[in-house]
């Protein structure tokens, strides 16, 4: 019994560590920008076909760095069109507006790529487990792992150490102040929503190598971010970072004692910490409150 | 933007023509239908064009599109041209009874086709039997349909859950193993799936190590896959459908399972064959129809035909139910000489399929206890490599016909309540 | 709303009369323009949902974007008592609009601090908690298959029984009258002194907290209030459907509510009605002609966030005010 419960809880670590990548990108999108990016999980599936579509071409690791990109200017043009619209007016229209583009999203990739699921091929180096007794860790997921890592890693060094980065950190504190001193916002959000964009896409060529590729993937994965940006709290990368892995850890966990409430977990977890810590566990007191 | 127009022996270049015209008087004015010609049959179709169950949606609607075609270069039904109306479900309840409701009470429909999704179809039978329209369900396999919350008015084309368990199971109990473990998705049609192969298993003198509930739309497989390898079963069955089904094997290939463990499930099908890597292709399965039977009249014309009708893709299963559904109704009304409701509904109960319909070896026909439709299994294994065809990956052992793999009416749980 | 109120009384009454007139004779007309008794139903339902979250959305202006969750319940409610209780349409509809709103009011209290993206976000996650619910404790709620079977049982009215579940029409009329008794309280409420500071605090809640309001408590009767009218929509959603199913309760069915309320206009009492016509007609329509209308409906969202969103509304008395 240990041994299974600690099986889960390191598997629940690995799943965890995709809710992160998908999250944080929402993450950066909501604090900056005060939009909720209902079409998340849309750029996800448009990442993992992109990268469907170029494998036959550049093979699997052109695409899993070629796709992200490309997703990221889809990303950046519908932000440049639509979504730069809505800022600074009342949330409900951004919620609405990416919604709908969540429907657009979905339904233009079954236009295009058709509606039954694509088998997308991950190296046969990674397909394989490590070890004997610890099958559950194949080498792609510690691949996958390994790339959430170091675009964490990655990410928080941008944001602290470039000059883009730090507009991006102030700005999510107090944009007025930093739209006084002289920065263009506007610019700064499309390169933040692009980064976030980018980071969907990613998730979606990672996600494509693990789960079925299909257009309706998407819905199923944004929720989970969604949970681990309120656990977390709003305003911090860092609480969603630790968010997406607790959920990770809890869904996981409880998939082995009780696992029709596998999903449910998550929101129980929310619940507690919002009674408990209504701002999240990172969340500073004020923000978007 | 054609698909409300019929689709009748008329020379093509002139349906082309009516067809745009007619397309732009339907978007000039939404509910204008004065143009709409008064002799023809009207039949619909219901189903979840769009979500997750898109794919053998759009499959089986080709079906029925190549069978309306069929029918209408024949003569039609009685002489008339059947109209086909296509309406999604969005595979949502409340949207799936409107769109019943607007097809019998506004459209005036004759005969109504579908729902994929179980749950749907048993919420439109209701409508369609309210208003008494004959109904046959294509791809809704929850046993109830022809079971407890069966009605006069209501057939079915695809098989049971208990037809699909008890076709595989014997295959499987001789040939991987006794010890059996269940990977059950958690809802109706998985738990009487998963009961039917426990009975079967038991029957056989086989045990079951464990069976893990998943949630429908279960993405991660490894919490259940941990614990079904730690109780190190012969044959590990893999229940779940669609995009779980995907997802859950695509993991079992790479984690290894499958070399260590028997993997196998009951229900399989190409749309979900083709969504895989070649290592997740494994195991013992069933097929309720397969495109490939040598020497079964009618196969290779009709997979021709839809190959020509869907971009050189083969029938699947869903095209076939589509199809068989569709014709079972212009048989069976050709042969009564009526259209009338209740008379068709008696007429069809033991109506057998003639070969072109049926294209299977066994005898097929609808019971006329349950409504059920007596279909083959096709038992057989999944393809790493396909053989030949690239959509060619099945290997179909035997084909079992339908009165063998179902229960005898008498325990189906249904009695039809004729309207007096 | 103050617009409304400065239009002359007369051609007030005048819109007034024109509204209960067209909903009345709904039934002969709309098979002359194509449509039929049954997507009438679903409209004047559907419609009391937009306005249930427009009361919360348009007059105290509190997004909520979970409130399918309530619908669903009251949905679930109803066909419960139904399906395993007692065979009465009304206890179904009492008990329904009860589980739905006291639901409400206890995750309300939980909420009502958060504003704005924020209180959304927790909105669309807990309204998740109860879809997942419905979803997956199979044995009391059905599943993913839904809860029936039910039916909706004929009333009896002492001197007559009124065949609700045969005739399309009688239960049509059932719905208006259901209808008619929700939005006469809606109006009433927004009124009274009650609603006058619900419009305060949309207005301005800082300058509403100075004058010495409970601006919480105001919000969390509000929302509460709102989600009684919800779950009440939700039951007679599943006496139209004879079924309720998890979908019901998805943040996408929120969505499609919160898009009616802003499609219609949100700040006019009727808006959310109209919005759910033009909404649930196109829906109707477009479905209908192609299976790629999804982003047809994608499209109208961008639209009118983009070029009305002051809904159709809005827009025409902006023109009438300009002109």
């Amino acid at each position: 019994m240990t041994q299974l419960l600690l099986f889960n809880i390191t598997n629940g670590l690995i799943i965890g560590a995709f809710y992160v990548l998908m999250a944080i990108g929402l993450s950066l999108i909501l604090n900056l920008s005060n939009v909720i990016n209902f079409a998340h999980g849309g750029f996800l599936v448009v990442g993992g076909y992109i990268a469907y579509t170029l494998e036959p071409y550049l093979g699997f690791w052109g695409a899993l760095i070629v796709s992200p990109f490309l997703t990221a200017i889809i990303g950046l043009a519908v932000e440049k069109t639509l979504i730069s619209r809505v800022y600074g007016r009342d949330p409900l229209y951004s919620l609405l507006l990416t919604f709908g583009l969540a429907f657009i999203l979905e339904d233009g990739t079954r236009v295009i790529w058709g509606a039954n699921g694509k088998p997308f091929t991950i190296p046969a180096a990674l397909a394989q487990p490590l070890s004997n007794q610890f099958f559950f860790i194949t080498s792609y997921r510690l691949f996958m792992v390994a790339v959430v890592a170091v675009t964490i890693v990655l990410l928080f060094l941008l944001l602290r150490y470039t000059r883009a980065g730090v507009r991006i950190r102030a700005g999510t504190l107090d944009l007025e102040t930093v739209s006084a001193l002289g920065v263009n916002v506007r610019a700064l959000r499309s390169l933040n929503f692009a980064v976030g964009i980018f980071l969907a896409g990613l998730s979606g060529v990672l996600a494509a190598g693990q789960l079925g590729l299909e257009p309706t993937m998407g819905a199923g994965l944004l929720m989970p971010s969604f949970i681990a940006i309120i656990v977390g709290g709003v305003g911090s990368l860092t609480g969603t970072l630790v968010g997406g892995l607790l959920i990770g850890v809890a869904s996981g966990v409880t998939a082995v004692f009780f696992p029709a409430a596998s999903e449910a977990i998550m929101y129980v977890l929310m619940a507690v910490v919002l009674l408990v810590r209504p701002r999240g566990l990172f969340g500073e007191e004020g923000m978007l409150t | 933007m054609t698909k409300r127009l019929k689709l009748g022996a008329v020379d093509s270049r002139a349906l082309i023509k009516a067809g745009g015209v007619a397309g732009l008087a339907q978007i000039a004015a939404p509910f204008v239908w004065s143009a709409r010609a008064a002799d023809t049959i009207k039949v619909g179709i219901i189903d979840p064009f769009t979500g997750v169950y898109a794919a053998v949606a759009q499959n089986e609607l080709i079906g029925v599109k190549y069978a309306v075609e069929q029918i209408n270069a024949k003569g039609g039904v009685l002489g008339r041209p059947i109209e086909l109306l296509v309406e999604d479900s969005a595979n949502d309840v409340g949207t799936g009874v409107q769109k019943a409701r607007k097809l019998i009470e506004r459209d005036g429909i004759q005969f109504l086709i579908g729902d994929v999704n179980s749950g749907i179809a048993l919420a439109i039978a209701q409508v369609s039997n309210e208003k008494k329209v004959l109904h046959i369900v294509s791809g809704g396999h929850t046993d109830g349909i022809t079971g407890k919350d069966c009605h006069w008015n209501v057939y079915r084309v695809c098989n049971t859950t208990k037809m699909e368990a008890n076709s595989v199971a014997e295959l499987l109990f001789n040939k991987y193993g006794k010890k059996w473990h269940f990977i059950t998705p958690d809802y109706a049609f998985g738990h009487t799936l998963q009961e039917a192969a426990q009975a079967d298993l038991k029957k056989f003198g086989g045990t079951v190590t464990g069976n893990e509930l998943t949630p429908l739309g279960t993405t991660d497989f490894s919490a259940y896959l941990i614990k079904a390898r730690a109780a190190n079963p012969d044959v590990l069955l893999v229940l779940p459908q669609g995009l779980d089904m995907v997802n859950c094997l695509k993991q079992v290939a790479q984690f290894g399972i499958d070399k260590q463990i028997h993997v196998a499930g009951l229900q399989q099908e190409l749309e979900s064959l083709e969504a895989m890597p070649p290592e997740a292709r494994v195991g013992i399965w069933m097929f309720e129809w397969y495109w490939k039977q040598p020497g079964v009249p009618g196969v290779e014309k009709f997979v021709a035909d839809i190959r020509q009708r869907s971009g050189g893709k083969v029938p699947t299963a869903r095209t076939w139910f589509g199809y068989t559904s569709m014709m079972s109704y212009a048989l069976v009304a050709n042969q009564a000489k009526t259209l009338d409701g209740v008379t068709l509904a008696k007429a069809l109960g033991n109506f057998e399929l003639p070969p072109e319909v049926k294209l299977q070896p066994n005898k097929c026909y609808y019971r006329a206890g349950d409504h059920q439709l007596m279909t083959s299994a096709f038992v057989g294994e999944a393809l790493t490599k396909p053989a030949g065809d690239p959509e060619d990956l099945f290997k179909v052992d035997t084909v079992i016909p339908g009165d063998k793999t179902s229960p005898p009416e008498s325990e189906t749980g249904c009695t039809l309540q004729w309207p007096a | 709303m103050k617009q409304l109120l400065k239009l002359e009384p007369r051609r007030k009454v005048a819109a007034l009369a024109a509204i209960w007139a067209a909903l009345m004779a709904a039934p002969f007309w709309m098979p002359l323009l194509g449509g039929y008794t049954a997507l009438g139903t679903r409209v004047l339902v559907l419609g009391l949902a937009a306005m249930s979250v427009n009361f919360l959305l348009g007059f105290t202006g509190v997004l909520s974007f979970g409130h399918a969750a309530w619908f669903g319940i009251g949905a679930y409610g109803c066909g419960m008592i139904l399906k395993y209780i007692a065979l009465s349409t009304p206890l179904g509809i009492l008990a329904g609009t009860l589980a739905g709103g006291i639901a409400g009011a206890v995750l309300g209290a939980l909420i009502v601090r958060r504003r704005g993206v924020y209180f959304a976000m927790v909105t669309i996650a807990f309204g998740q908690v109860f879809y997942y619910i419905a979803f997956q404790w199979s044995s009391v709620t059905g599943g993913d298959d839904g809860l029936r079977p039910f039916y909706r049982q004929p009333l009896h009215l002492g001197v007559a029984t009124l065949d609700i579940l045969n005739n399309a029409v009688a239960f049509y009329y059932f719905v208006l009258v259901c209808f008619a008794l929700a939005v006469a309280a809606m109006a009433f409420i927004l009124r009274s002194p009650f609603g006058r500071t619900m419009l305060a605090i949309r207005e301005n809640e800082r300058r509403a907290r100075f004058l010495g309001i409970p601006v919480e408590l105001h919000i969390w009767i509000a929302f509460t209030l709102s989600c009684f009218f919800m779950a009440y929509a939700g039951s007679l959603y599943a006496l139209v459907n004879n079924f309720a199913d998890p979908r019901g309760l998805h943040y996408s069915q929120s969505g499609d509510f919160v898009m009616m309320a802003v499609m219609g206009g949100m700040r006019s009492f009727w808006g959310p009605l109209l919005g759910a016509v033009v909404f649930v007609v196109f829906q109707d329509y477009v479905s209908s002609i192609t299976i790629n209308w999804q982003i047809f409906i994608g499209f109208l969202f961008v639209l009118v966030v983009l070029f009305f969103p002051r809904g159709i509304l809005g827009a025409i008395r902006r023109t009438v005010v300009a002109s």
